[in-house]
């Protein structure tokens, strides 16, 4: 099984404080991870950095085989600066060449330097390493993945406290969760083209369907602020769906619920396994939920993983009953 | 499952309830068509009503006309910042700078001063697409800005234009501005534009209006326009969606832009003079206050909005001396005295307090209907919502949920079989 996700030794400072320490992560395709940990154990920030809203203080994502940290701003400017070395020395040498010299040594000299930087810089462009990425983030060539980039590249979240666009419809919020997957621009909309006006259409039973989905059938005309508490946790979810992700975030999702509330919402997020072929990370203080269908269960504290296993290895570990209930009396 | 919601579904309505149903639902099925029906019809009134009474009464048709034109540019103003402050949720307060823009570019192609003379409709567009480029210029530095931070930033960028062109003179003719500007081209219906016969003015307002009032609504109807929507809802949930919000807000600031600078240049053309103090930020303000009024985020209600308050400022409120004047002569307007108080409602000079009445105006209409004239569908919903029954109300998320005409029955392929 691949990994959706790889977190690499992720570190997070807020000034002086460490919010998440060294963290090494992975997501395995197909499986429901939880997060779990007391309140500020750096959960959300994680999160967060997972979700592009921050930038690490060190450490890399790698999201569906792609480094979201060092994303390419400007794509066509990397093979320039690859080819800039290479191509310096090469007139270099040429000019020497054309000078009239007739030093043989320094001409093949001149040439293997060339040669060389052209397969270093190939190297180099291909793996990466962090002095490079430094380089490419100083001259703005690169830049870390926002929030909407990870979209593109396939993740969708829910926040901790809902936040639906409140004075919108239920359907019109699941169309904007819709949005990087449709392609009409707005030349074409001012246009009114075939294109735009079969893409909203098609777009809008699609979002019937996200809608009946999570249980929402015909609620699509109810301004989400209207809609009950438990309803608009599932509005959040099917807005998160709408972007066809193939990683989805949800944080704490059954937050506020009363226990038959979350027991549908479990069900629902095992269905969003089965029938979608999701990937879902969780975090969740219900431990209920958590044990009830995590492949795995992380848990943090203080920023620093504490324990990683089945969620029957976790519950026994006693670092864990520690960082909950405190250390016993001696 | 169809019986069972028919079922829920509340009876379906009758008489006058159900035309105007039936007519919302068309409305927003056919939003280009019903536009263009509506102008024709609203302006048809506005070529009727200054000949017949009353309007006839208080001043001849002329005037009438080139006021409704004038209300022209201010409409088109408000329906441009309503894409920033409705749509966006971007609070600007220098609107009126890409109008000077616009204004300023017609006025360098178009006069003695330049000595150029270029044909009026293209320079529409070329006037509209430099606003456009300092319109995202503008936007630019500001996208990381928010609320207040951001309406200071753009408070400044309106005060920082005017003083530009007072102070390049060679471009600009400082604080004289510049005169003389050249009419457009005579119509081939209509004949030549001159200031005796507003009607051609008024007539190519209206086509302005209703060009720029479909493509509006086709861009709020749109991906962009929910995007736009989201942006103002929660702009970190909004990229969290896969908005672009860079983009985005830049092409809001544009097409706001765009819309000022077609309104700046028609405005040079009809006045044939701009001058630096005609961009103050009276003219920003004055707009916000069209767009509240109207009703934010509502395109036909700002619209109106502007068109109204508009009226009120520049007509009704100059004629009021007039009109009590006549009251008072047919008898109809005592003047008495309460104690050492006299009170000569005739003598009050209205036009010397206008800013006075439309702030009490804004005081009332902010206390007493805060969501403005016409509010937008939505918001009417919620609000009622909010009145009558109660959010988490059943009944109420039921009728909602069933309206016909609201969008989820839009794409049900069910509903429209």
């Amino acid at each position: 099984m691949t990994d959706v996700l790889h977190a690499k030794n992720v570190t997070k400072r807020f000034g002086g404080l460490v919010a998440v320490h060294d963290i090494d992560f992975t997501i395995p395709e197909g499986s429901i991870v939880s997060l779990i940990g007391p309140n500020g154990a750096g959960k959300t920030t994680f999160f967060n950095i997972i979700a592009g809203i921050y930038d690490p203080s060190a450490g890399s994502i790698e999201f569906r085989g792609r480094d979201m940290i060092a994303k390419a701003r400007r794509a066509w400017m990397e093979p320039i600066a690859w080819l800039l070395p290479p191509a310096v020395l090469g007139a270099i040498t040429l000019a020497v060449a054309e000078s009239g010299t007739k030093n043989q040594t320094v001409l093949a000299l001149g040439l293997t330097a060339t040669i060389l930087a052209l397969l270093a810089s190939m190297v180099i462009g291909v793996s990466r390493p962090p002095a490079y990425q430094r380089f490419m983030f100083r001259f703005g060539i690169f830049r870390s993945a926002r929030p909407n980039d990870m979209v593109v590249a396939g993740l969708g979240r829910t926040f901790q406290n809902i936040r639906l666009f409140a004075n919108m419809t239920a359907m019109d919020n699941v169309l904007v969760g819709m949005h990087s997957r449709l392609k009409t621009t707005w030349i074409d909309a001012l246009l009114s083209t075939p294109r735009d006006r079969r893409e909203e259409k098609t777009s809008r039973v699609r979002a019937n369907e996200l809608l009946t989905l999570v249980g929402l059938k015909g609620r699509g005309g109810v301004v989400a602020k209207n809609l009950p508490y438990g309803d608009q946790r599932r509005l959040e979810i099917a807005r998160a769906l709408a972007s066809d992700p193939a990683l989805l975030l949800l944080d704490e999702p059954t937050a506020g619920m009363n226990p038959r509330e979350t027991a549908e919402l479990t069900v629902l997020i095992g269905r969003l396994r089965s029938e979608l072929g999701l990937t879902v990370l969780l975090i969740e203080h219900d431990m209920r939920v958590v044990m009830g269908i995590s492949d795995r269960v992380t848990v943090l504290d203080h920023g620093e993983r504490i324990a990683e296993g089945t969620p029957d290895e976790v519950r026994r570990n006693p670092k864990v009953i520690e960082a909950y209930l405190g250390t016993p009396p001696a | 499952m169809t019986a069972a919601k028919a079922a829920v579904r509340p009876p379906k309505p009758t008489g006058w309830r159900a035309i105007r149903e039936r007519m919302r639902n068309y409305a927003h099925h056919h939003r280009s068509i019903t536009i263009l029906w509506t102008m024709a019809i609203a302006g048809a009134l506005l070529i009727v009503l200054p000949r017949i009474p009353p309007l006839n009464l208080i001043q001849s048709a002329n005037p009438w006309y080139d006021a409704f034109a004038n209300a022209g540019v201010y409409v088109l103003l408000a329906m441009g910042l309503n894409v920033v402050v409705g749509l966006a949720g971007l609070l600007d307060l220098g609107y009126a700078a890409f109008f000077a823009i616009g204004a300023y570019t017609y006025a360098y192609s178009n006069s003695p001063f330049s000595g150029q003379d270029l044909p009026f409709f293209p320079m529409l567009v070329v006037g509209a697409a430099v606003a456009a480029v300092f319109g995202i210029a503008l936007g630019a530095p500001t996208l990381r800005l928010r609320g207040d931070y951001l309406a200071i930033m753009t408070l400044g960028f309106g005060e920082i234009v005017p003083i530009v062109f007072v102070n390049s003179d060679p471009y600009t003719n400082g604080t004289n501005g510049i005169g003389g500007i050249y009419r457009p081209e005579a119509l081939p219906f209509f004949g030549e534009f001159s200031p005796l016969t507003s009607f051609n003015y008024m007539i190519v307002m209206i086509v302005i209006v209703t060009v720029a009032m479909m493509l509006l609504y086709r861009l709020h109807d749109s991906r962009i326009g929910r995007a736009w929507m989201a942006i103002r809802e929660d702009e970190l949930a909004a990229a969290a969606n896969g908005i672009n919000t860079v983009v985005t807000k830049l092409l809001a600031f544009a097409l706001g832009a765009t819309t000022s600078g077609f309104a700046g240049v028609f405005n040079a053309s009809k006045l044939t003079i701009v001058s630096p103090d005609q961009f103050l930020f009276a003219v920003s303000f004055t707009v916000l206050a069209m767009i509240i009024v109207g009703g934010m985020g509502n395109i036909w209600g700002v619209a109106a909005g502007g068109f109204i308050v508009f009226m009120i400022q520049a007509v009704v409120l100059k004629q009021l001396s007039g009109i009590a004047e006549t009251l008072q002569k047919a008898g109809l307007l005592p003047v008495f005295d309460i104690g050492p108080l006299h009170v000569d409602i005739a003598k009050v000079n209205f036009v010397e307090y206008q800013y006075l009445l439309f702030g009490i105006a804004l005081v009332i209409m902010m206390l007493k209907r805060p969501e403005g004239l016409f509010p937008s569908q939505v918001r009417r919903a919620e609000l009622h919502a909010a009145e009558e029954l109660g959010p988490d109300d059943p009944e109420l998320l039921g009728a909602l949920g069933d309206t016909p005409g609201n969008d989820e029955d839009m794409g049900d392929p069910a509903a429209s079989r």
